[in-house]
This record gives structure tokens, C-alpha cells and sequence, in this order.
């Protein structure tokens, strides 16, 4: 819309896809929740809350009230924006996003669909009609940089999501890269903490040294530039302060949920 | 040239506001409180005529650059559109400029920054006038900018402009100056530097002008001074000020960003070529290009004292950068140079003001003007000075206070009431709000709010104090007047005071203060304010916080003078000796007594006065930077408690207080708001507002990037305020508008001092330099990512057809 | 312009409908603005990011800047010139002037637009719940402590005038937030 009305780009046609029902419903598909491309943040919030935790602290730190009752997670998926609120909570829970055309519906994993700054691998007649995400198994988190307390485009962001069924810990970062980034290695050496100290049966505490080796390796992950928002050198260091804190919230909300 | 006789339809505007203010003193509801809260209220932005045209302005994409060619012909072939105008088509002087007339109207041979107007179109929709903008083919020659202010001064640097780079230096010698070093015990040192702010007022600039068949034209316009815009627009139209009339539009806020002319004189040149009204609305990112901004300034101090505190000397050296075009740069030089030291005893002092050109965006007037950019460095020194003696911050402030009959560096008397003194301790002993459990708090309560940054870890709490000062009113020998015509009369049997200024009501309050006057000096209950126009003679500027007090006092005169001659008419008519006489709810009296009403006394007359109010007269500065320069001197104290997330840099400020003395309070709520949004656009220069320039480009040219404190950034602000009437000042007061702004700064980056223990030298202070990852700015290599490039004004000329 | 690109659509704003013939990517506020002349709706930055355009489209705060007109068709559109019924301000208006609550006032409909979004979820917020849900909007004159004192003032206002308590619905942002927060 902001590129329409700065007359960056000026479209042949454009389609509105707010009537669509099958596009503002969500359910639950074979385990999954299937959620509308066409849901909007506050509806996330609103009714996804208990089930998407991750996805809904993240809806809550989209634009302002307004956007979030007109924005969606579908929009998000199809701006493709490295800075996207939604896309990490959506990596950290491998999800799937769901392409319409008339050819028939495919579904791709969302770090596939995510190719580039503002390209995905939506063909020219498909819709974004949806994404599959699994219900939170665990604690999620959500965290996101901005040099002002409201309204901010993400200077960095790091979602996690601790899925104690699947015995794994996923962190992905935001705005610091040409994509959202999954920090792999992050990821394996707190799995494997946790399984040589038999946390997941335990539920006992995370060492401090492992959580700030985690927030380092989730640093090392990140693939940051230097722009008006913020200098790579501080998005190296925001996603792993990030990442040890978030990972500290979730492990402990883990930990009390016996 | 057709037919002269009139064939545009004329413009029916609002017309005067009546209603019963309070009286001075009092909280008044504003009278354009109602239109405002309805939607009303007509800004520039809402103005439309039956028939009109809608402008567009071709700006230049680069910072430098010759103009070879512009081959206008294409988009004049385009349908709808009636006209494109060059420098060539500029009737008059083909420069304007309040102090120095320099910048061009549109640009011939040279722009010399990225935004400057090249050519302008009018067309029958605001679509095809920007589809016209592409059809227009420049052929640019791109030179190599100056974009360093440090580097415009020196010798081989390419000259700007004929008179070179330097637009103005002031040095200040007082005292021995630096040969007074010897005499301290202590020196300390600091290279200090401000960020570019933008007043980001949320009316982008629009205006509406409509030819009035006779040669002549009208201009509705949200504006700061409409006759300093009549003197420049009919000078570039080659007419008589007679000729173009302007008439203020609702204005969407100013700050200092509509004292220059942004598309009034374009708007008049549409109109008179295609015999038809010419609106011109800016959009949000041309109107980052549309208007100057606060200079972004280097400034190196050196402050000596003695062992227990006292200041021997002062050594400051102050760069600003300019842009490309003076705008009111030379006042703005001054103003920095004659607030270097901050409002102490300096017996001893060396003051450089440099102020060049340079092919970065023009800066001109913000609140503050000048006294930003020195406060922020000199309050710097005195924690610095502070810490290395072992003092407590406020105590060497308070030590080192100005008061009245001391000299400033430059030479001129502290004139009363100066309570430098009084507001530090008014601000030390005000209580310290609660300090809270930061762990487990409610997210909103912590840095990053939602965000969800941090439960409580790496939160410290700081606190830190400031004072800063602002000269009231034009300055330096400016005959700075206002003029005000009083008209007092009778309708339906009751008494109406007309007040009629051309003073700019940009959301100040102005309109309130004038009719509490006019209510308070001729005890009637109802006033009407005229629109403001050019019809009647210059009320001045609105900035320098100057309004209240220089038409404030010329609306008292002219109510004084209607007063005085209903006094005489009783004392010719009913044979009352004039002394005691008073006015008081409709009628004259004596001693609580009436004597006769006013509707009675008037039997259908009415009493006109128009008085001119001239301020004392300033001096400009010899050539050691001695003078009176300035008319009045306001103060303002705060303190600042901020809490930091010291691992990642973000900040919440947990409250800001404040004492300031105002002189007299005319309306206690407008004045609550005068130092509430002052505080909020210090906070914004402290920690988020920075227009980014890299080689003359602006990179965040949009309120997405360019970010103003919100609901959420803004704390609660404890205020208290001194009324110390100034004896030549109406009612005694003071100009209230800026000092907020200028100390706010500075005691939040105090507290954020306190609170990390850094030294935090540039502002805004970015999360980076607080998380102690990167001292400066980012220099960013790529236009933003996710962003639209809003900045890349030069696609203009070539967008993506898609 | 070609005839194929007009659409027919009908806004119900304020209370009446508004049949429009527009193109397809008229904005809102445009249309609001410029076709229904309801200028109380005010573009300040066309972003998205100011709120000075907030209308409610079926009751909910949207950006009249980032949304085309066509996808209003059929729905309720209030702006801030439906607030006040006749002479009477809304309770919020009445409080934002009593308050002083604005200064050039260009931010004003925008505010009033999300205040009453917020008083119709939650008729008594707290000073943290106004801050939360107006902190969509931003105001460069005020400091926002009389838009804070105002929409309060407002809420207690009505919250005295309510005769039988009514169900509030629930606070999103505030529940969110309670459990973030932990």
C-alpha cells in the first residue's frame, strides 16, 4: 500500500482479498492448525493465543492497533520483509504455507517459501490461502529491537519455541539477514545440553554458561547490514542477548510447567 | 494576457471566532477546540475551490549538480496538464530568503541539495501533475558535494556560493579569555555533536492560491509569518505586497519548519500563469525536502575551574552546518554563540560560531534555535566538570548560577528576574519517584514496552539534571513589533471586542491568549478574533517563543487605547473624572460601582484602535562579540529519571521534572502544554531523532524511519512553575515555548550517563552506542531494508511502471 | 482514465450511505476526503505510521491510508465528523477540549477515533491500558499528558453515567500483556 501511494509502483490491477471467508477462518488439520492467510494480528491474538503464543507476542508488537486490525499474517508472508513480525515465530514451528491456484492447492516449508528480501516462491497465479503450524507444545517467545516503544519496524527480532514433545529448542532471528534466519547450531547445542543433563525429564535449570553460549550462537548465525535502523555490530549483539534471555523465559516457563 | 475581468470564483474561509474567554490567568477552552475535536477545523490541507488546479514540484535527486538542460515539452503536451514553469518563468527576483536571499525559487545552473525545486506543474489532478513531473527531462551534470562543514572552510574547497562557504562567524571575547587558564585548577575537555532534527509537524506543508483576475493573488497558507511570506513572494512575483494578500489556513503545527517558504511562491506562479487556483500539498516525504531543519552541529568545549568549583574560563568552538541555503542561519549562529556557557558566571571566555554551506539539507529554525545544540554540550561540561571535582552536578550548577546585574560573555547585563538559581533547587528538591522492583514488572513499565526485550535483566535506573536558557523575541537591533487592531462595539444589545492581528495561531493557543487580553483589559464577556491576513499590519514571527509577549503587549495597547477613550467619552458626556475609572462585565465602573454600561455609553459607535508594540531595542554584537543583543532571557531547570537496558541500549524514561519561570501564567493548561511537547521533542533528539545524510542524501525521509516519540516513549512530566514578572513584559510575562525543549535533551542524556557510565558525546544516542557496540551513527551502505527507499526523491524521475 | 476502471460502491459513513463511483485504488481517506468531503480525516504521513487518518470500519481503528475504498463497500464507516450527535460532542470530544487535550489538532480525529475503539472494548482502562491502545498515534504538540488526562476523564465520565453495568469486552492488549509479562 505504501509503495501505491508513493507511486513506487503502480499496478495494472490489484484484488482484494478481505471478502474471501475461506481466507478469515482457521481450524485444525490433522493435528495442525490451518490458519487463513486473510487472518488479521488481532485476531491472532484474540482467538490464536493459548494455541500460537509465539505468533501472537509477535502480532502484538506489529505496527499499531489500526495495522493490527487490518494486517495479516498472509500480508506478511507475501511482503516477504526480513523484518517481518510474524516470520519468526512461524520458522521456529515449521510451518508450512499454503499456495492456491487453479491448478490445485502445494504447500511449501515457510523457509523455502521466504527466498529473498521481498520474494518468496509464490508463482504468479497463486494466492497465499493459508499456513500449517502445530499447536505450541512448549513455551514460545518473541522478542523484537526497536529504538522507540511503540510502532517500530523490527531492528532485530529472535522468536524461540522449546518443543518438549520433538525434544528440540528452535530460535530464529528477524531483521538480521536477507532472511529470517534458523540458528542451527544454536539450536543443536542446547538440544544437546539439555539431553546430556536429561533436562527435558528433570525439568532442571539451564546453566548460565549455556544460555550465553547459546545467545553466541545465535549471534554467529546472524547475517546482518548496517542501515538506518541499526549498525550490523549491534544486531550481532541484540539477536544473542535476545536469544539467551528468550531462551531463559521459556526454559523456565518449561521448568514450572510440571 | 486575456481579459482582466474575474473569473475564478473567490474563497468564502471561516470567519472570526466568537466567544467568552476566561480571564488572563485563567484555563480557557479553545475556541477552535470544538472545530478541531469535529473535524471541522479547515487545515491548508482540506482548502478546495470549484475550478482548481493541483501543483507539483520537480525536485532535484542530486545534492550537487549543474542543470544543463530542461526540456519541459513533453509534459506540457500531457492532457490535463495547463502549465510548467521553470526558473525562467519566475516574474520577479529569482531568489528568495528571510535573512539572505540566496535560495533560488527554482533552480537554474546549479542545485545545490538533494529536494531542491527544479520545476513545477499544475494540472487538473494531482496524479497527472505528478506524471507530468516525470515528462520533465533535466539534464544534470553531477558534481562531487560538499557535505562535511569541517571541510567546507577550507581553502580549496569549491565555493558554493559567490561569497564563499563561511555564511557567518562570531567569536566572543570576555574577559582574558583562554589567558585566564592559568588560573584554573581543573580543566576539562569534550568534543560534543548533534544529529539533524526535523519539526515534524503532522500538517505537511499545503497552501491554496487564487488569482484574483486583476493580476494579483490570494494565498491561504499554514504559515509563521504571513508578511515576511508577502514581502518574499511578491518580491519573486515582481508585484506590489498589495497585490498578493495572504490569509493563514488552519495550521497542522510549525516548530520553526514554516518560517521559510516552502511552494508559496510556486503556488502563486500556477496561479497567475493558468488564471485558476493553485493548491499545493505536500505528502510526507516531500515535505522532509520541503522544509529546513535544526542544524546539526560539532561543538568543542573546554571548561576550567577552580578546586571548589568555581568557573574561570570557557573555551567553545561551535560548528553548524547550514545546507545549501542561509534560511535563518546567521540568527541561529548567534544564538549558539551568546548561549555557549550555559546560564553561569563566566568571568572568562573565547566563543567561536561557525556556520558554512555545504550541499547537505538546508537548516534553519526549530524550537530552541541554537540553544539546542549549546545546552546539550555545555551541560555535558558541567557533569564532566562535576565528576572530575568531586561535586555533586547540581550543586556546582547552582553554584556557578547566573543572576540579575551579572554580565554574560557578550557583554550584556542579566536583566530580572533571572532565577537560575532558585529553579536548580525548585528541581533538587522535588521528590524522586518510586524506584520499582524491575524483575517480573509489567512489560509496559520496562524498556521496549511489548517489544518483550527484557523482564528486568540489564535494566539500571540514571538520573541526571539540566538547565538551559532562550533569548524571548527577535534579537540583535530587529525592529521586532506586532500590530494589533482593537475594535470595541455593540452587538445585540451587548458589548464585542474585534481583535484583529496577523499573528500565526499554529496551535500554541494564541487565539486564547489574545481574547483573555482583550476580555481582561476592556471587561467584556465576548471577544471575536479576526482571521489572521495580511490586511492588517505584521504581528512578527511566530517563534522565539515571541508571540505571547510582542503581540500579546501590542493587543493590551490596543485595548489600553480603546479603554482610554471610553474613559474620555464618560468624562465628556457624563462628567465623571477619568481616574478609577475601570471596565468590568459590560460596563464602566468606580469603585465596584457601576456608572454606566459600555452599550450605553457607545450608543451605537464604535471605538477603533490599531497599535504597533516595538520591543526594547537590541544591539548586534561589535567585533568581539559584545552587545544587548537579546530582549529576555527564559529558564528552565529538569531533571531527568530514565531506566536503561544497559545489554541492548533501549530506554524508557520514567519521568521527567521540571521548574521554569514563566513570569506570569496567562493559561494554565495552554502553558501545561507549551512545556509538555517541549519536553516530548527534547526526548525525541535525545533518543530517536536524527535526520541520516550520507553524501548529501537523506535516507529516512518518512515517518517509518524517521521516528517521533509516542504515548508509550513520553513519561509523566512533575512540573513547577515560577511566576517572576518581568517588569517590561505585559502581565510580566515570559515566552514559555522553548526552554523545555532545550534542557530536556541534556538532562536525559545525563541520566543516561548516570545510569551506564558512559560518556555519551553525540545525540540522539542511539541503542548502539548505550549497548556499547558502536560509538557513531551506522553508515549504512544500502537503502533500508523493508523500507520503500522513501528518500530516493530522484525517482521522481524514473519510477517503475509495473 | 478508462470507464471499464470505475467501481460502484456504497460506503455507510456515519450513518448514511454514500454511493461513490470510484477507481479502484482510491484510498479511503481519499474518498472520504476528497469525494465526501469529510475532512476531518487527516493525512500526515500516507504510511501508515502517524494515525491522523483512524476511522473505524465496522467498529474497529483501521488506516484510512492503507486501505482502498472498494474495500470499504458495504461497510460501516465512522469518522470523526459521526462522533458528535447534532450539537452535542461525544463524551470524548467534550473531554478533549475541556482538557486541552490537542494543540494544532491535526493528530485530534485520529486519537478520538482510537480512544473510542478503546472505550467501546473497555469502558474504564487504566492510565497504561489509554497509553497501550493509543500508542498507534502520534501527537508532536502535546507530550500526550492531556490526551492521557482526557481520554481518563472521558471513562470516568461515562463510567458515572452508566445506569446498569454492562459486560465489558475483554482487553486483548492488556491480557496479552499480563501474560507476556511473566
Amino acid at each position: 500500500m505504501v509503495e501505491l501511494n508513493f507511486a513506487r509502483v503502480r499496478p495494472e490491477a490489484v484484488m482484494d482479498l478481505t471478502r474471501v471467508p475461506e481466507l478469515r477462518e482457521w481450524g485444525t488439520e490433522n493435528g495442525r492448525l490451518r490458519v487463513g492467510a486473510g487472518i488479521t494480528y488481532t485476531r491472532v491474538i484474540r482467538e490464536l493465543g493459548d494455541r500460537l503464543p509465539g505468533l501472537a507476542m509477535a502480532s502484538r508488537t506489529v505496527g499499531s492497533p489500526q495495522i493490527r486490525n487490518r494486517g495479516t499474517v498472509g500480508g506478511n508472508l507475501g511482503t516477504a520483509s526480513p523484518a517481518g513480525d510474524a516470520l519468526p515465530p512461524l520458522y521456529v514451528s515449521d510451518a508450512e504455507v499454503e499456495l492456491a491456484s487453479v491448478e490445485g492447492t502445494r504447500r511449501v516449508p515457510v523457509a523455502e517459501f521466504v527466498k529473498a528480501p521481498k520474494r518468496t516462491a509464490t508463482n504468479p497465479e497463486e494466492l497465499i490461502s493459508a499456513f500449517l503450524v502445530p499447536e505450541a507444545g512448549g513455551p514460545q517467545q518473541y522478542a523484537k529491537i526497536g529504538p522507540r516503544n511503540a510502532m517500530v519496524i523490527a531492528v532485530c527480532s529472535l522468536g524461540l519455541a522449546v518443543h518438549p514433545e520433538r525434544k528440540e529448542v528452535c530460535a530464529c532471528i528477524g531483521s538480521a539477514g536477507p532472511t529470517p534466519i534458523r540458528a542451527c547450531e544454536a539450536e543443536d547445542f542446547i538440544r544437546g545440553v539439555i539431553e546430556e543433563e536429561g533436562l527435558w525429564e528433570s525439568r532442571g535449570e539451564l546453566a548460565e554458561a549455556a544460555l550465553g553460549r547459546f545467545g553466541e550462537l545465535v549471534s554467529e548465525a546472524a547475517r546482518p547490514i548496517s542501515d538506518v535502523r541499526g549498525t550490523a555490530a549491534y544486531r550481532t549483539h541484540a539477536v544473542g542477548v535476545l536469544a539467551r534471555r528468550t531462551l531463559g523465559w521459556a526454559w523456565n516457563e518449561y521448568r514450572g510447567g510440571i | 494576457m486575456s481579459q482582466t475581468t474575474p473569473t475564478t470564483p473567490t474563497r468564502v474561509g471561516p470567519g472570526p471566532t466568537t466567544w467568552t474567554p476566561g480571564k488572563v490567568g485563567e484555563s480557557d477552552r479553545r475556541p477552535d477546540g470544538v472545530p478541531k475535536v469535529t473535524g471541522e477545523f479547515e487545515y491548508s490541507s482540506d482548502m478546495r475551490l470549484d475550478g482548481m488546479l493541483w501543483g507539483a514540484t520537480l525536485r532535484s535527486p542530486h545534492p550537487h549538480a549543474e542543470i544543463r538542460q530542461i526540456d519541459t515539452s513533453e509534459a506540457e503536451d500531457l492532457p490535463g496538464v495547463y502549465a510548467v514553469l521553470t526558473h525562467e518563468d519566475v516574474p520577479g527576483r529569482k531568489v528568495y530568503g528571510m535573512e539572505i536571499p540566496d535560495q533560488p525559487v527554482l533552480a537554474w545552473e546549479k542545485v545545490r541539495y538533494q529536494g531542491e525545486p527544479v520545476a513545477i506543474v499544475a494540472a487538473d489532478h494531482p496524479e497527472t501533475a505528478r506524471r507530468a513531473l516525470e515528462k520533465v527531462h533535466v539534464e544534470y551534470g553531477v558534481l562531487d558535494p560538499i557535505t562535511d562543514a569541517e571541510k567546507a572552510v577550507q581553502e580549496d574547497a569549491p565555493k558554493l556560493h559567490l561569497s564563499g562557504n563561511v555564511l557567518r562567524r562570531i567569536r566572543i571575547l570576555h574577559g582574558e579569555g583562554v589567558g585566564a587558564a592559568a588560573k584554573a585548577d581543573v580543566v576539562v575537555r569534550g568534543e560534543y555533536e548533534v544529529g539533524m532534527q526535523d519539526q515534524a509537524f503532522l500538517g505537511p506543508e499545503s497552501g491554496l492560491a487564487v488569482p484574483d483576475g486583476l493580476g494579483g493573488v490570494d494565498l491561504y497558507i499554514s504559515t509563521q509569518w504571513l508578511h515576511i511570506d508577502q514581502d518574499q513572494v511578491a518580491e519573486s512575483l515582481g508585484m506590489d505586497p498589495d497585490q498578493v494578500r495572504l490569509t493563514l489556513s488552519g495550521v497542522g503545527g510549525a516548530f520553526g519548519g514554516r518560517e521559510d517558504l516552502s511552494m508559496q511562491i510556486h503556488a502563486c506562479m500556477l496561479a497567475l500563469e493558468t488564471e485558476r487556483p493553485v493548491k499545493m500539498a505536500y505528502n510526507r516525504e516531500e515535505s522532509f525536502f520541503g522544509h529546513v531543519h535544526r542544524h546539526p552541529a560539532k561543538l568543542r568545549y573546554e571548561h576550567g575551574a577552580t578546586r571548589d568549583g568555581n568557573l574561570v574560563y570557557v573555551k567553545a568552538r561551535l560548528v553548524f552546518d547550514g545546507g545549501a541555503y542561509a534560511s535563518s542561519s546567521n540568527a541561529v549562529c548567534l544564538n549558539a554563540a551568546t548561549f555557549a556557557c550555559g546560564p553561569y558566571e563566566v568571568p572568562n571566555a573565547e566563543i567561536e560560531s561557525h556556520m558554512l554551506y555545504t550541499n547537505n539539507p538546508p537548516c534553519g529554525a526549530m524550537r530552541g534555535f541554537g540553544a539546542v545544540q549549546a545546552c546539550f554540550a555545555h551541560e555535558a561540561q558541567m557533569d564532566k566538570l562535576a565528576d572530575e571535582l568531586g561535586l555533586d552536578p547540581l550543586d556546582l550548577r547552582i553554584k556557578n548560577a547566573l543572576k540579575p546585574g551579572d554580565r554574560f560573555p557578550f557583554g550584556q547585563e542579566v536583566p530580572p528576574p533571572a532565577p537560575v538559581r532558585e529553579i536548580l533547587e525548585r528541581v533538587k528538591v522535588m521528590p524522586l519517584p518510586e524506584e520499582q522492583e524491575v524483575m517480573g514488572r509489567d512489560l509496559r513499565g520496562l524498556p521496549g514496552g511489548v517489544s518483550n526485550v527484557t523482564h528486568g535483566e540489564g535494566v539500571k535506573r540514571g538520573v541526571g539534571y539540566a538547565v538551559g536558557f532562550k533569548n524571548i523575541g527577535f534579537s540583535a537591533g530587529f525592529d521586532d513589533y506586532s500590530t494589533a487592531r482593537v475594535r470595541l462595539t455593540v452587538e445585540d444589545g451587548e458589548p464585542l471586542v474585534e481583535v484583529h492581528t496577523a499573528a500565526a495561531e499554529v496551535g500554541q493557543g494564541l487565539l486564547m491568549l489574545q481574547a483573555q487580553i482583550a476580555r481582561t483589559e476592556l471587561g467584556v464577556e465576548k471577544v471575536s478574533i479576526l482571521p489572521a491576513d495580511t490586511r492588517v499590519g505584521s504581528a512578527g514571527s511566530t517563534s522565539a517563543s515571541r508571540q505571547s509577549y510582542v503581540t500579546g503587549a501590542a493587543v493590551k495597547l490596543a485595548c489600553e487605547g480603546v479603554r482610554e477613550r471610553l474613559f474620555e467619552r464618560a468624562r465628556e458626556e457624563l462628567g465623571e473624572p477619568p481616574d478609577g475609572l475601570s471596565v468590568e462585565a459590560g460596563n464602566v465602573v468606580r469603585d465596584g460601582r457601576t456608572v454606566v454600561p459600555l452599550a450605553e455609553l457607545l450608543d451605537g459607535d464604535e471605538l477603533e484602535e490599531t497599535c504597533e508594540y516595538h520591543h526594547r531595542e537590541t544591539h548586534p554584537l561589535d567585533e568581539n562579540g559584545q552587545g544587548d543583543v537579546h530582549l529576555q532571557y527564559a529558564f528552565a531547570a529538569h531533571r531527568a529519571v530514565v531506566e536503561v537496558d544497559v545489554e541492548l541500549g533501549l530506554v524508557r524514561v520514567v519521568e521527567i521534572a521540571t521548574a521554569q519561570d514563566v513570569g506570569k501564567i496567562i493559561n494554565p493548561q495552554a502553558l501545561e502544554g507549551q512545556i509538555e511537547g517541549g519536553i516530548a521533542q527534547g526526548l525525541g533528539l535525545a533518543l530517536m531523532e536524527e535526520i541520516q545524510v550520507k553524501e548529501g542524501k537523506v535516507l529516512n525521509a518518512s515517518f517509518t524511519d524517521y521516528l517521533i516519540p509516542t504515548i508509550l516513549d513520553m513519561p509523566t512530566v512533575k512540573m513547577e512553575v515560577l511566576e517572576l514578572a518581568d517588569p517590561e513584559a505585559p502581565y510580566g510575562l515570559k515566552g514559555v515555548g522553548e526552554p523545555p525543549t532545550i534542557a530536556s535533551t541534556p538532562a536525559i542524556v545525563a541520566a543516561l550517563r548516570d545510569a551506564t557510565g558512559l560518556e555519551l558525546t553525540r545525540i540522539p544516542v542511539r541503542p548502539e552506542q548505550l549497548a556499547g557496540v558502536s560509538d557513531g551513527p551506522p553508515l549504512p551502505d544500502e537503502p533500508t531494508p523493508g523500507g520503500a527507499g522513501y528518500a530516493e526523491v530522484g525517482r521522481l524521475d524514473g519510477r517503475r511502471e509495473t | 482514465m478508462h470507464q471499464e476502471d470505475i467501481v460502484i460502491v456504497t460506503l455507510k459513513v456515519n450513518g448514511v450511505e454514500r454511493p461513490l463511483a470510484v477507481e479502484p485504488r482510491r484510498l479511503l481517506c481519499d474518498a472520504l476526503r476528497e469525494d465526501l468531503g469529510l475532512t476531518g480525516t487527516n493525512l500526515g504521513c500516507e504510511q501508515g505510521v502517524c494515525g491522523s487518518c483512524t476511522v473505524l470500519v465496522d467498529g474497529e481503528s483501521v488506516r484510512s491510508c492503507l486501505m482502498f475504498a472498494v474495500q470499504a463497500g458495504g461497510c460501516e464507516i465512522t469518522t470523526v465528523e459521526g462522533l458528535a450527535s447534532g450539537e452535542t460532542l461525544h463524551p470524548l470530544q467534550a473531554a478533549f477540549w475541556e482538557k486541552q487535550a490537542l494543540q494544532c489538532g491535526f493528530c485530534t480525529p485520529g486519537f478520538l477515533m482510537a480512544g473510542v475503539e478503546l472505550l467501546r472494548r473497555n469502558p474504564e482502562p487504566d492510565e497504561a491500558g489509554v497509553r497501550a491502545a493509543l500508542a498507534g498515534n502520534t501527537c508532536r504538540c502535546t507530550g500526550y499528558e492531556h490526551i492521557v488526562d482526557a481520554v481518563l476523564a472521558a471513562a470516568d465520565g461515562a463510567a458515572r453515567e452508566r445506569t446498569f453495568a454492562e459486560e465489558p469486552e475483554v482487553d486483548v492488549a492488556a491480557e496479552v500483556v499480563a501474560r507476556e509479562g511473566r
